[in-house]
Formats: structure tokens, sequence, C-alpha cells
């Protein structure tokens, strides 16, 4: 597999989502690097989404941290941690190996992610190891182990190609799994495949699909509570199945007891649904966040496995239940076993038998009881002063966790922060006491395993800069200073992996599923070579399907269906927060940006934060178009940009999760998210805040370009890149007196020759800043949001731009509109241009004329909006 | 009826007047009588003479054979010494005596020479006639002159001046150039302009006297005790109205003859136009109300009632390289406001003053290519609002239907 068509061409995995698609890396000698889909993946077949195809605008060193530091001074990596180890031992030592905890991530390979379960839970004796996973995918593990005795996928990626028909629920898989929603998009050519999206907003998902159910926020167990009932008066349930299953009856009692109101849909809309769901035996159900970021995620991924096992449509080509990860290796980490309540391998804390083998196995000195604190514990802990030593591995908590300015203080307040990154530029490595300095993807190796379960590798195409080290490597330097020297005596990926692999077998002999013991000899060019592989990999089993043998991993073999009953999301609706407010991903930006925010292409699609509110609500609220709305809970509060759509539902609102206090610090959207969790799972629920929405008033509003990063200091800013430069949104709330003076010093230009326009009366100031004839930057402010051409100005700044001040392209140059295509840069004025004045009259006609849509897809979806938005209004005229 | 029409005075609105009689067809036998020795040329040319961009025959607008054509009687280099109303007849110094059913004085106007020790000295001109730029032209190089006055006409003589290698000083009482036409931003950028070209501008500037040897200016003293030491001193201070013969004749007059919107004088035999008139409490020293003026007067004498109202006009100052454009009020009121743009990367600035949503003043420096642009908006009293934020930019940056 090695063999790829050039030899220095390298392959590897994608960094993002959890579809997991092989790349070919080649780097071009300079510290960049190429890539393209590897068409031999079985994720992706070469396909890549926009943000895979970006990835080589991500890997520059700008940013990076390339030495340790401790208290924000460069040290050496002895001194770093060898502080790092005495901290933690006596912090154990005088509080108890519960008083530590590392909070770690989706984004940490196997090999990464084994070591520091091994370390937390083997040799410092607790199980206060938690993943961001658990903001992601905690509630399906939950559920599946409630369904199933274990954390098991039981399809693959080739159901969704042999189904009849796929019903996503709580996904927006064309923006946030794209390359899968490809994948069914092409399927669905060739077989007329039905797609029923089910979701409280109306999504790029729901761009041709055969019905959207616009569910009510937490609806979902009524919703497959209704279905279970309908399946049951149908007639369809698989009693054969049903041999292999316990709780049929409680689970349908109950489902025959719930009320279908709080769903929020017409009674035909569902009959509808339920219709096509029994009539179509090929039926996967995907979930995603939607389902798992909820107070009662676990009863909602249950209430979808009860129809499934109802009906025995599970583990067979082209139907079953299906989940789909957000992060890379989410699914990793789930199996190696990173989080709190979880041991290794898919085996149980609650389990004695399992902790003896596990701590055989490593010959640890102890092993945790029971589980550890989960994220949203975990971070009160540290609030609280119980956990004074925290060891924080790739991943923002103080931007991503719910309550997330509490958890910013509270990880500010730490007796001890550890922050291992690729940059020192994040809201939490900014707390941190001692920084370490991780290699980054393109430089790692490892593995990682995607949403079918398939492992593939990771492998480095770029050098590891200044000190960077990969984290296993880190991690075991720590061990060993801790004392556990031959514990932790790893030299490389391929001797971790193949003693991980080696665990698993002990899982697969104790019962479990996850057992990739064929892998536990494989030599170290084996290792290198490894081509991508669906687990299981035992003697019994080889990769393909679970369940179909209706063998299940509870004590008994049967799989479990729940009774269940709806239960309304926690944070509830009153006259002073008469709004619910959704959170979730963009196409083009990734968790907190510290990867996509490098990429110009990628910033180009929603460079500013926004709030999506009904245009009922927006009128009645005095909100229009492009005004600030300030967003209020107990919680916290947000300042977002409206965009008014009736892709929303009335009361509903919805906002994007990627912003920082490094990009947009009034968009921390997690500020206003309360700690509210399952009780199975400990995910929060962060799709269900209620807050008050406001028009804000502020006293200026501006935009600005720059070619050089800028420090915005007012009330509301918000910063991305552009073309080669940054454009910033900003506003403020008391009148500035000298905009010079605040220009110069927000752009750090105090010499550049500037050009101004001034309209004190209509409160407009426009000043350009120009060094050796090349525009360095530029300020818009307006008393009204700014009203210039914003993806014309973007690409000016570091180009001979005398004209920028005019805000707008001269007439005779049109203006691009908005990136749409992120791949090719095609803005959507240039599509409606060429709609109309080309006549094109589909999604193909328009990747033919411009390219638009044609690589990875991911647009197709708002170019069929565009053309339908076109062809409307001309219907109309 | 045939009527004697004499015309006292044969620069642009007497030229202009002559035309506009002619095209008429009309019946008055006109006299013309000119102080300087020649007929009408286009005196706002005079700039591009002295700069050596025209030359004079391509600036003369009515020749001896334009005349001859039109039956016009020309006396050319000829004083009129008196207007006796009531016999309503012109004396010339030579003693002849003309006479009139109409008269029309177009005398125009007069440099204001400020008082001051050496004014009279040989050496200190002003700049109206071609005589004037004839001794400008005259200067070789290497030699040093003076400007007295950063106006329009003080300007385009350095300008014209320094282009023959004259090192040349302008001197300007006020804090800065033009101050008529511009405001201090934009004058900064014509001073920065002019400097480059090696004119040395002194604004604030204070002048005390005119030192003279052997009758011959040689130097201009000022009040701070700076010495400027010069070939030749321009006098560009301004004008005032050349209202000495009417006054002399006893015609109503302020600052310039008063006349009504019909060109007439206090004596209903005599009109006046040009810059010698004061109209409305308003004098004239653009070309653009001076042709109107010769219009409404050719209307009366026509027996046509036409009332002169007077418009919106612009001023440019015709230095090459130094583009300027100026029109309207843009003095700094309550209730006015302003869009100004300052642009040094492309050596421009514009100033548009806003009032009730429309414009009533424009300054541009630098790029005055959208002047008229702004000009007409500013006549034609459009409102502005819906081209507010990108109107500074001019036609090319306003949205498609409003272009």
């Amino acid at each position: 597999m090695k063999d790829v068509s050039s030899p220095c061409e390298i392959r590897s995995t994608c960094p993002y989502c959890g579809v997991g698609c092989g790349v070919i890396l080649r780097p071009d000698g300079m510290g960049g690097l190429t890539l393209r889909g590897d068409p031999d993946h079985p994720a992706n077949y070469g396909r890549l989404c926009s943000k895979g195809s970006a990835l080589g605008e991500t890997v520059s060193l700008e940013g990076r941290v390339l030495a340790p530091q401790v208290n924000g001074q460069e040290t050496d990596w002895d001194s770093a941690l060898d502080l790092v180890a005495a901290r933690f031992r006596d912090t154990i030592a005088a509080h108890g190996p519960d008083s530590v905890a590392f909070y770690v991530s989706g984004q940490l390979l196997n090999e990464d992610y084994y070591v520091a379960n091994k370390l937390m839970k083997g040799f410092i004796g607790s199980a206060n190891i938690d993943t961001n996973s658990r903001l992601c995918m905690a509630s399906t593990v939950a559920g599946h182990k409630r369904a199933f005795g274990t954390d098991t996928v039981p399809g693959t990626y080739e159901d969704l190609e042999e189904a009849d028909l796929i019903v996503l629920v709580g996904s927006n898989l064309a923006w946030c799994h794209p390359v899968l929603y490809q994948r069914i998009l092409a399927a669905r050519k060739e077989r007329g495949t039905k797609l029923v999206v089910i979701d409280p907003r109306r999504t790029s998902s729901c761009d041709g699909a055969e019905m959207h159910l616009a569910i009510a926020p937490g609806g979902d167990v009524a919703l497959f509570n209704g279905l279970l009932a309908e399946i049951a008066r149908q007639g369809a349930v698989d009693h054969d199945f049903l041999a292999h299953v316990e709780g049929f009856d409680a689970a349908l009692a109950a489902a025959e007891a719930q009320s279908l109101a709080p769903a929020g849909l017409s009674q035909d809309e569902m009959q509808a649904f339920f219709d096509l769901w029994i009539g179509t035996e090929k039926v996967v159900t995907i979930f995603s966040q939607g389902v798992n970021q909820s107070s009662s995620g676990t009863d909602k991924v249950n209430a979808i496995t009860n129809c499934h096992l109802a009906t025995g449509r599970i583990g067979k080509p082209g139907l079953g239940p299906f989940s789909v990860t957000g992060q890379p290796n989410a699914m990793g980490g789930r199996e190696v076993g990173g989080l709190a309540n979880m041991l290794a391998c898919h085996l149980d804390l609650e389990n004695a038998t399992h902790r003896t083998a596990v701590q055989g196995f490593w010959d640890a000195p102890t092993i945790p009881q029971g589980a550890g604190l989960k994220a949203v514990d975990m971070f009160r802990a540290v609030g609280e002063g119980r956990i004074k030593a925290l060891w924080i591995i790739h991943t923002n908590p103080a931007v991503s966790m719910p309550d997330a300015d509490a958890v910013r203080a509270a990880i500010a307040g730490c007796d001890f922060v550890v922050v291992s990154d690729i940059t020192g530029e994040t809201d939490t490595a900014r707390l941190a006491d001692v920084l370490l300095p991780a290699s980054a993807w393109a430089e790692k190796e490892g593995t990682v395993t995607n949403s079918d379960r398939t492992i593939s590798r990771q492998r480095a195409a770029l050098p590891v800069p200044g000190q960077a080290r990969a984290d296993w490597d880190i991690l075991a330097d720590v061990g060993r200073r801790m004392g556990w020297t031959s514990a932790f005596d790893f030299q490389s990926t391929a001797e971790i992996f193949r003693e991980y692999a080696a665990l698993s077998g002990i899982a697969g002999a104790l019962g479990r599923d996850f057992d990739i013991s064929g892998l536990a000899d494989l030599s170290d060019s084996d290792y290198e070579a490894l081509a991508p592989t669906r687990w299981p990999v035992s003697a019994g089993k080889q990769g393909g399907r679970f369940f179909a043998d209706g063998k299940f991993f509870h004590d008994g073999g049967k799989a479990k269906m729940l009774a269940l009953s709806q239960r309304a999301p926690v944070s509830e609706i009153d006259a002073e927060h008469p709004f619910r407010l959704n959170t979730g991903r963009l196409r083009d930006q990734w968790h907190t940006m510290t990867r996509t925010a490098r990429s110009p292409r990628l910033s180009a699609h929603r460079p500013e934060p926004f709030v999506e509110i009904h245009p009922e609500d927006a009128a009645r609220l005095g909100i229009g178009a492009s005004d600030l709305v300030r967003l209020k809970n107990a919680t916290g509060s947000a300042i977002l940009r409206a965009r008014i759509t009736s892709a929303q539902r009335p009361g509903e609102l919805f906002a994007p999760m990627h912003w920082t206090g490094e990009t947009g610090p009034t968009a921390r959207i997690d500020a206003l998210v309360p700690a509210v969790t399952d009780p199975v799972s400990g995910q929060p629920e962060s799709k269900a805040a209620t807050v008050s929405a406001a028009k804000v008033e502020a006293a200026w509003y501006g935009f600005a370009i720059s070619a050089r990063a800028l420090a915005p200091r007012c009330d509301y800013w918000t910063v991305a890149r552009a073309g080669s430069g940054w454009r910033a949104e900003l506003a403020g709330f008391s009148q500035i007196a000298d905009w010079e003076a605040e220009a110069r010093r927000l752009f750090d230009c105090p010499g550049a020759e500037m050009q101004s326009v001034t309209d004190v009366a209509r409160g407009l100031t426009r000043l350009a800043f120009h060094e050796n004839g090349r525009l360095v930057a530029a300020l818009f402010i307006a008393r009204e949001p700014v009203a210039v051409m914003r993806d014309y100005l973007a690409h000016l700044p570091g180009t001979e731009a005398p004209e920028a001040i005019s805000g707008r392209p001269p007439a005779d140059q049109p203006d691009p509109g908005p990136v749409l295509c992120s791949c090719f840069s095609v803005g959507v004025n240039t599509i409606l241009d060429a709609i109309e004045t080309q006549g094109l009259r589909s999604v193909d006609e328009i990747g033919r004329a411009l390219q638009a849509g044609t690589n990875c897809g991911s647009c197709k979806p708002e170019l069929a909006a565009l053309l339908e938005r076109f062809t409307t209004r001309h219907a109309a005229e | 009826m045939v009527g004697r029409l004499v015309i006292i005075g044969g620069g642009m609105a007497a030229g202009r007047l002559l035309e506009a009689l002619a095209e008429a067809g009309s019946d008055w036998k006109v006299t013309l009588i000119n102080a300087e020795p020649r007929g009408t040329y286009n005196r706002i040319m005079l700039s591009p003479v002295l700069a050596g961009e025209k030359s004079y025959p391509e600036i003369v607008t009515h020749d001896d054979a334009w005349y001859r054509a039109r039956g016009v009687a020309c006396h050319f280099g000829a004083r009129v010494t008196d207007i006796d109303r009531a016999a309503q007849t012109v004396t010339l110094a030579s003693g002849t005596a003309i006479g009139y059913d109409r008269l029309v004085i177009a005398t125009g106007a007069m440099p204001l020479i400020p008082p001051m020790p050496g004014a009279d000295l040989e050496g200190v001109i002003a700049y109206r006639d071609l005589e004037d730029t004839e001794r400008m032209m005259g200067l070789g190089a290497g030699t040093r002159a003076v400007v007295i006055g950063g106006g329009l006409l003080g300007l385009e003589a350095a300008a014209g001046m320094a282009s023959r290698g004259v090192s040349v000083t302008v001197v300007h009482r006020n804090s800065h150039l033009l101050d008529r036409q511009l405001d201090p931003a934009a004058a900064g950028l014509l001073q920065r302009d002019l400097e480059a070209r090696g004119i040395r501008v002194l604004t604030s500037a204070m002048t005390q006297e005119i030192r003279g040897e052997v009758g011959q200016a040689r130097a201009l003293v000022l009040e701070d005790g700076t010495e400027l030491p010069c070939d030749l001193l321009v006098m560009a201070a301004g004008i005032r109205p050349n209202i000495a013969l009417a006054e002399a004749a006893g015609l109503a007059c302020a600052r310039g003859i008063l006349v009504d919107a019909q060109m007439r004088s206090s004596d209903p035999a005599i009109l006046a136009i040009g810059e010698c008139i004061e109209f409305d409490g308003q004098t004239f020293g653009l070309v653009a109300p001076v042709f109107d003026h010769a219009l409404v007067a050719a209307d009366t004498l026509l027996g046509r009632r036409t009332a002169y109202a007077i418009k919106e006009v612009s001023a440019k100052l015709k230095v090459t390289g130094c583009d300027l454009f100026s029109a309207g009020d843009f003095e700094a009121r309550p209730g006015r406001e302003e869009i100004v743009l300052h642009d040094p990367l492309r050596r421009r600035y514009r100033r548009l003053v806003i009032e009730n949503d429309r414009i009533i003043g424009i300054v541009l420096y630098g790029d005055t290519a959208d002047g008229t642009w702004f000009f007409n908006m500013m006549r034609d009293g459009t409102e502005i609002a819906p081209l507010r934020d990108t109107l500074i930019f001019g036609p090319a940056y306003q949205p498609e239907q409003a272009a």
C-alpha cells in the first residue's frame, strides 16, 4: 500500500470529521504540502470535502508553539517535563490520584490515547481521563452499550449505498460529513435512494430530500416511540429476531403510551414518515449531534435502536442504525478507553474481571474501581478546587465546554495546568502554566478509527518543527519521569500499537467486540504499510457487520430494547428566555478553528459568527438583516450578526459553535449553554439552551481588512483570514474620537500613508493605509452595519489598491460576492450572473460553466438553492 | 430703427455680447472701444500662453476680419475719458465724441494693488492682459519673480513663470492658498505640488514694502523682515470692479455698477456687464457668469425681456498637473454637513458640502474628472441620500441604477 504513484507521495488520513477520509500528501519541500483524496481509501475513494481539500493551507508554522513554555517563558523539555511530573506526583501524594485529571481529544491518535489512558488509569490510578468526545459521542456510546452491551457501530459505509431509505436524524450530513453525503447522493443517482431529514432546521442536507420533518427540539424520542408503536400496529415487528432481544414488550408499552405532540409535527407528516420507514426494509437511520447533544441523548439513541431491533433491521447490508462521529478519532478514543467511564478496549471499569485483566496486562500498580469524572463534572471539580493538576491535550475546553465562561475561569484558577497543543493562541492554551509543543497532524505517525470501524494509518509528511514532539512521546516521557520507566518505555507508535492490539485480544477473549489481536504481531514495516482495516481483526472475525446473527454483548447475549418516554430539554422557555438556541457546525469550519481559520478559502464561506432567526421573530424584535443581536441567559451572553432565514423555526435560533476569544470573543457560544447533561452519558445538552434575544444598538459599526494580523479591542469584533491577510467585523458602544489613532494602533501601521473619507453627519469614516504603494489595511466605520463589498475588499490587502477606500469595485468590475464554492473560490454573484446570462439550469451545468461544486461537492445543495431562488424570482416577475 | 450701440471694453463679456447680437441678426450699429490695442481674446487662456502651452494667436476669439464682417466700428487702444449721459455721447482721450442710443459698459476689473511703499516702481505689474503676460514671458531662466497673492491668477502666473525657469516665490496673506476656492487640506496638497515644481510658497505672509533701486523694484520685504529679491513683482492680490467711468457719469454704484436683472444701470440707456457690475450684492470674476451677463444684455438690447439669475459657478486652476475644481459654497456653517476624501496616494482631495441632502459646495483637487457630475447634481438639487456613502468617489462607484 505504500506504493503510491510517486515516491514523495504519502498516504495519510484527514484530521477533521469522523468519516476518516484517506488523503495522499505531497510535501512541497518548503514546509508545505499539496494533497488529494486517496482513490483507494474505502471511506472516500478519492473524494474530499472543502475542509479536506484546503488542508494544505493550514500547515504553515504561523502561530505554532515550537518550544516548551513554563509561565510563558520558553524552556527545555527536561525542565518542563520534570516540572509536570513533579507537580502531578506531588499533587497525587498530597491529595490522592483523583486530584489530577487529563482532558484529551478525539484528535489524538490511538497510540497517543493509549499511552494517556494507560498512564492515568493504570499508573496514576484514577479514571479522571475524559475526552472532548464526551461533548460529541457519549450518548451514542451509552446508547450502544444499553442496546448492544458494547459500544458497537453495527454497520459500514457501504450500507449507505445499499440502502433504499436514509433517514438523517439531527445530522446536517451535507456540511458536517460531506463525503458521506456525497456517497449518498451518488447512490441516490444510481438507485433512487430516498432521503428523509429530521432536524428542527432546514439545512443544506434537506436539499432534494423526500421529506424534511422540522421536529421540535428534543422531540426525537416521541417521534421514534411513535414509529415503534406504528411498527407494531402495522405488524412489521420481526418476531424471529425478537428472540435475540429483551425488553420489547416494555419498550412497546412505553412507546404506545407516548404522546406524539412533543415532536411538533403534523399527524400527516409523521404518518408519511412512519409508512416510508416501515415500508422500506433497507433503511439506515443516521444520527449525529442533534441526537447526542441532549439531556435525553442516550434515550434518543435507544429510541432509534429500538426500531431497528424490533424490525430486525440491523447488521445486514443496507440497513441499521448508524452513528456518525464528529472527530477524526472519536471512535479510537472510545476503543482505547479514553472516556472516564470506560476501561480500555471496550472493557468496563465496573467489571472486576475486566479490571484485573487489564491491570495484569499492564503490570500496573493500581486500577480505578469505578468511573472517573466526565467532562462537565471534571471542570466543575476543577472550579471547586478538587482537581488541582490538569493536563489538557489538543482541545479547547475554555471555548467548547458548556458554561464556557465558568470553565475558562475554572482553568484559570486551577493550581497547575498543562496544555499540549500545536499553538499557544487558543483560549485554553493562554491559561496554561506549562505549554508543551506537540507535533501536528501532518507530522504525526499513528492510527485513527473512523465512524465505520476502519483503522487507518496517519503518516508524517512534514518534519516536526522546532522542539515539538509527538503526544505519545510526551506522555510516555512524563510516565517515566513519574517513576514508571518500563511501562512507558515506548520507542515507536508501532510498539504501542502492538501492545494495544494485544490488549484487545484479552478484551476479545472476555467476549467483547473490540478485538484487533490479529494485528498484535505486526512488524514495524507491516505497521508502516498497514492498509485501512475495519475491526474486528481476530482469529474469529475480520471486519464486516455486527448483529445480523443476533449475537449481542450483554450477559446472556441478547440485545435490549428500552422503555422510553420523551423528556423535554432541561432549560425551559419562559417570558424572559423565549428562544431555544441550537448550536452546530458550519460547512467550512471545524471545532474552534485553530486549523481551519488559517485557510482564507475556508474562512470565506461564513467569515463572521451569526445567529439565524426566523423572519417573524426578527420583525417582532425589530432586527434587520446584518444587525447585531445580543443573546443572553443566566449562564452567559453573546453578540452575533443576525441572519434572517425561514430555515429556522419560529422561536428557535441557531448559532455556530466555532468562534473563540481569538476569533470573536462575544461569539463564544458555549458561554450560553448551561452545564446540563444527559444523566446516562454525561453528554452536555449543547443544542437546547434558552435565551433572550435583542437587537444591539451600537454607537458605530466597522469592517476592516488588513495584510497583517490585527488586534481589535472594541465591544464586538471577529476576525477571519482573507486572501493574503485578514478581515474583521467590529462594533462599539461608545464613540471613538480619533479614528486615525485607533486605526493605526489596530493595524500597527504608525507610518503608513493614509487615505480617508469622513462624513461626520453620517457617522461615516473610512481609512485606508498604504506602504510602498501597497494596501496594508483599511477600516470602514458607519453608524449602521457597514455596507461595503466585503468579498471584493478582502482580497485587496497586499496589492496596489488605491481604490479600496471606496468600499466597492468600480462599476466595470463585478463583485464576486460571498464565496459559495470554497474549492474553486466561486462567489454567489458570479454564479447568479452565470445562471442568468448563460441560462444555466442545473447544478451540473453550473459546474461545467464555473467549476463550482465539481471538486468536493459540499456546496451543491447551496448551488441548488441558488438556482431555485433565481427560478422562483423570475417566475414571479 | 437703426440704433447706435456703443460698447466700452473689449474683454470677454463684450465679445460674447457681440456674438449674441450678430447671431440674432440685430440692427444695432455697433461701435467697440477697447483700451487694449486689440479686439477680444480668451483672457482666461493667458495662463497657457504664459506657460508656453499655447500661443497668443490661438486664443484670439475675434480678429479684425470678424469685426469687419459684422460691421463693428472698432477703436482699439482708445481710452474713454467721459460719458455724457445727457448728450448720450462718450468722449475718447483723443477728443473724439461718439454718440449712442444705448451704451454698454464692460470695463472689467482692475488689479487690487495693496497700498504699500514701492507699489509704483517699475517692475511691479498685475496680471490682467497680454502685455502683463508678455512681461512675464520676457523673464529669462535664472531670474527671480515674486507673486503677491496665492489666488487662481497668482498661482497661474507663478506656475507659468516657473515653467520658464524663473525662480518664483508666492507670497500669500491667508494661511492657505486659494482660500476662496479651497479648504486648508486641498490647499496643502496644492502647495506641495507647487513646491515640487520649485515654487516657493509663503503663507500667512504680510507684505511691508517693495524696495527698489533707481526706480526699479528689486525686492519685496515682509513684515517679519524677510527680503525676497526679485526682478519682477506680480500683483495678484485680487481684483475690484472698474467703475471709475460709471461713477464719474453719476451711475449708481456700490462695489460695482449696480444693474437690474436686465443688466440696466440706473440710467436705462446704459447697460453694464461683466466684472465691473454688481448684481444682488455680488460681483463677478469668473467667465461663466460674465457670459450670462452678455446674453441677458443682448436680449435687453433686442427688446426681449430676459431676467438674469445668478447660477452656480465652478472654478478651475489652469496649472497643468494641479487640477482643482471648486463650486458653490463650502463655508462651514451650522446645518451643513460635509463629506471629505483625503487621498494623498492618488494625490487627490475631495470635499462636498451638503445641506438638506443636497450638494451645495464642491472642492476637488488633483482629480477633477468627476467635477461636472458633482456640479450637475449641485445645480439640479439632486437628493444625494441614496448615494451618500459612495458619493464622494464619483459616478464610477455608484450602483448601476444611480450612475
